[in-house]
């Protein structure tokens, strides 16, 4: 991680409160995230990890809070403006367009910067056949950067589970965004797919300065690989800060990691 | 298709994305259109003509129109009928109303019509889904059947909703011969039939399945579900006007509302059905079953029924047709809902290594 530095706060999130009916998912939560940073949010089944992403790119609404992404304030956001600002994410159970090929999954993640209209596209001249190669370029650049060439015009019903995680993260790729939000990238995996998902998170990290909030399980990965990490219990923060901080908060180890005997 | 794709290395993008890709593709969808306008004139009758090609072409089109928005899209409709009668009934009115209104321009503006239509009674899909769409749309089906029919300002005040045109007459030359109404409806699906190979390859295609496949992810990504959605009914709709239109002016000649009943909906629907849902050429693969097997039976049954010695009545023969029907949606639904489209694709995945069994 040479060439990277952590920049100011592009993300923050205030008091943020969330519930379904009268169930409480997020209780006053509050964090920030830094320019370039890989920011890991922790927590048992349930504790509103999913939630919380959910909130940052405008899936889920907030009844009560605050968020302010690069200087705008908002109450909460809008699931096409996240992702015109710059927000893009994975999902946890693997959310990829089954019926296409990798390649077409991967192309619309370029859909907000294809402009042309549909009676060019119809007619395949001029400015959206232009864009159409175009963008095929830049999506060839991320399928070489991931390694999945092979693949380009399979199915992605028809992959590997580990695979799929790797699509999904291509087509948030292609978004070229700001803020990559990553639901478990390294769940269900074997080590050695472990090891290049996370080689591929950092390389993101490293070479196009993306700031990343990731979920994840694997306290080995997350200690490893992120520079700050939040941890919530059934909705409420119970701890923030580097690693090694947080892996000292005894609130932390009784709720999550663990009391070593 | 005893043919593989072999020794041809595209070296640009531009090779790769054409509408298609393998050279043998290519030449034969070439091959095919060019036997379609310059071969079958000389090998069929004028029988053939009004009762097989000129149904097939026009409800190829139709089909095409729905598969875009219930393949594509994703969005189920028992509608079909109903824009195709608008499609017809808006064409008709621009024709008499408008002085010196071409009949290409009436057609178009039918079908522009019906896509107006279209995305008024899209706007429920913006809210519900799967069963409750298809009430939905089934709700224009029945609308539209009693406006043709208590509307007089529609039909032109003509009574029970029968209007008729007739002296067509397109750029200078006189649809009327079967011949020249078939080569009149195969430019229009020519036409059509490629700009849909264009935009289910284009960015709005893959906005159609990005949301019929995973409408939160493709809301994520950025594609709004407002504008995918409704696009979907605007354009799926102009084919299915548009085909009204033909339906009307080309093949009826005159006709009355229903025409373009309830059946006719749920016929579109089969055809996609069994053609395959999300496939270009299922849409004709369904179309040409559908307006086929009839004639089959008709043909057929009562010559079976004479080997074994039974008389056939032409009512057993139009139950069997229904009873057939029904017992293909099921098989599809349940062995292939992807229909006779990916039945193809696997034979010829399985050609393509054949004699070897890896």
């Amino acid at each position: 991680m040479s060439g990277r530095k952590i920049g100011d706060v592009i993300l923050d999130l205030k008091n943020i409160s969330l519930s379904f009916g009268g169930v409480k998912a997020l209780t006053d939560i509050s964090f920030d995230v830094r320019e370039h940073e890989v920011r890991a949010i922790i927590g048992p089944n349930g504790a509103g990890k999913s939630s919380m992403l959910n909130v940052i790119n405008g899936v889920y609404h907030p009844q009560e809070g605050e968020i302010i992404f690069r200087g705008q304030h908002r109450r909460d956001m809008d699931t096409h403006e996240a992702a015109e600002q710059g927000i893009a994410r994975t999902f946890q159970n693997i959310a990829l367009f089954k019926g296409m090929s990798v390649l077409d999954n991967i192309m619309t993640g370029r859909n907000l910067r294809m402009k042309s209209n549909l009676f060019l596209q119809a007619l395949w001249i001029g400015p959206a056949q232009r864009e159409e190669l175009e963008h095929r370029k830049k999506v060839e650049e991320i399928i070489d950067f991931l390694e999945i060439q092979h693949i380009r015009k399979t199915p992605v019903g028809r992959l590997p589970y580990g695979l799929q995680k790797r699509v999904d993260l291509a087509r948030a790729l292609a978004m070229e965004p700001e803020v990559l939000l990553l639901d478990e990238p390294m769940a269900g995996m074997n080590v050695e797919e472990k090891q290049d998902m996370c080689r591929f998170i950092l390389d993101v990290n490293d070479q196009f300065g993306t700031t990343i909030v990731l979920i994840e399980h694997d306290m080995g990965v997350v200690m490893d690989i992120s520079d700050r990490v939040v941890v919530l219990d059934y909705g409420k923060k119970i701890g923030d800060g580097v690693p090694d901080e947080v892996r000292a908060n005894p609130e932390v180890i009784s709720a999550y990691l663990g009391a070593s005997h | 298709m005893l043919y593989r794709e072999n020794g041809q290395f595209k070296t640009t993008y531009q090779a790769d994305q054409q509408i298609f890709p393998i050279a043998q593709d290519r030449w034969g969808v070439l091959l095919l259109i060019a036997f379609a306008f310059v071969g079958v004139p000389f090998l069929v009758d004028e029988y053939m003509f009004r009762a097989i090609l000129i149904p097939f072409l026009i409800l190829s089109l139709a089909s095409l129109g729905v598969n875009l928005l219930v393949g594509y899209c994703g969005q189920i409709t028992l509608g079909a009928g109903a824009f195709m009668a608008v499609g017809a009934y808006a064409g008709y009115n621009f024709l008499i109303r408008v002085p010196e209104m071409p009949v290409l321009g009436a057609i178009l503006l039918g079908g522009a019509t019906a896509a107006a239509v279209g995305i008024v009674f899209g706007v429920p899909s913006l809210r519900v889904r799967g069963l409750y769409l298809a009430v939905a749309t089934l709700a224009a089906q029945f609308f539209w059947d009693w406006a043709f029919l208590r509307i007089k300002w529609f039909t032109n005040d003509s009574p029970s909703g029968n209007v008729s045109v007739s002296n067509l007459n397109v750029m200078g030359f006189e649809i009327s011969s079967p011949l020249s109404k078939y080569i009149f409806c195969l430019s229009v699906l020519v036409v059509f039939g490629l700009a849909a190979k264009n935009m289910v390859r284009a960015t709005i295609g893959r906005q159609w399945m990005a949301i019929r496949d995973m409408d939160v992810a493709a809301a994520v990504i950025g594609i709004r579900p407002m504008y995918a959605k409704l696009t979907a009914f605007a354009v799926s709709s102009f084919y299915v006007g548009v085909a009204g239109a033909l339906w009307g002016f080309v093949h009826l000649g005159s006709w009355e509302p229903a025409a373009f009943s309830v059946d006719r909906s749920f016929q579109l629907l089969f055809m996609v059905i069994i053609g395959g849902l999300g496939s270009i050429m299922g849409s004709f693969f369904g179309a040409a079953f559908i307006v086929i097997l009839p004639i089959f039976l008709n043909q057929f049954l009562p010559v079976l029924g004479a080997l074994f010695g039974m008389e056939i009545s032409t009512a057993t023969v139009s139950h069997a047709e229904i009873t057939i029907f029904g017992a293909l949606i099921v098989f599809f639904l349940i062995v292939e809902p992807h229909g006779l489209a990916r039945l193809w694709s696997t034979g010829k995945e399985k050609l393509r290594l054949w004699p070897f069994p890896h």
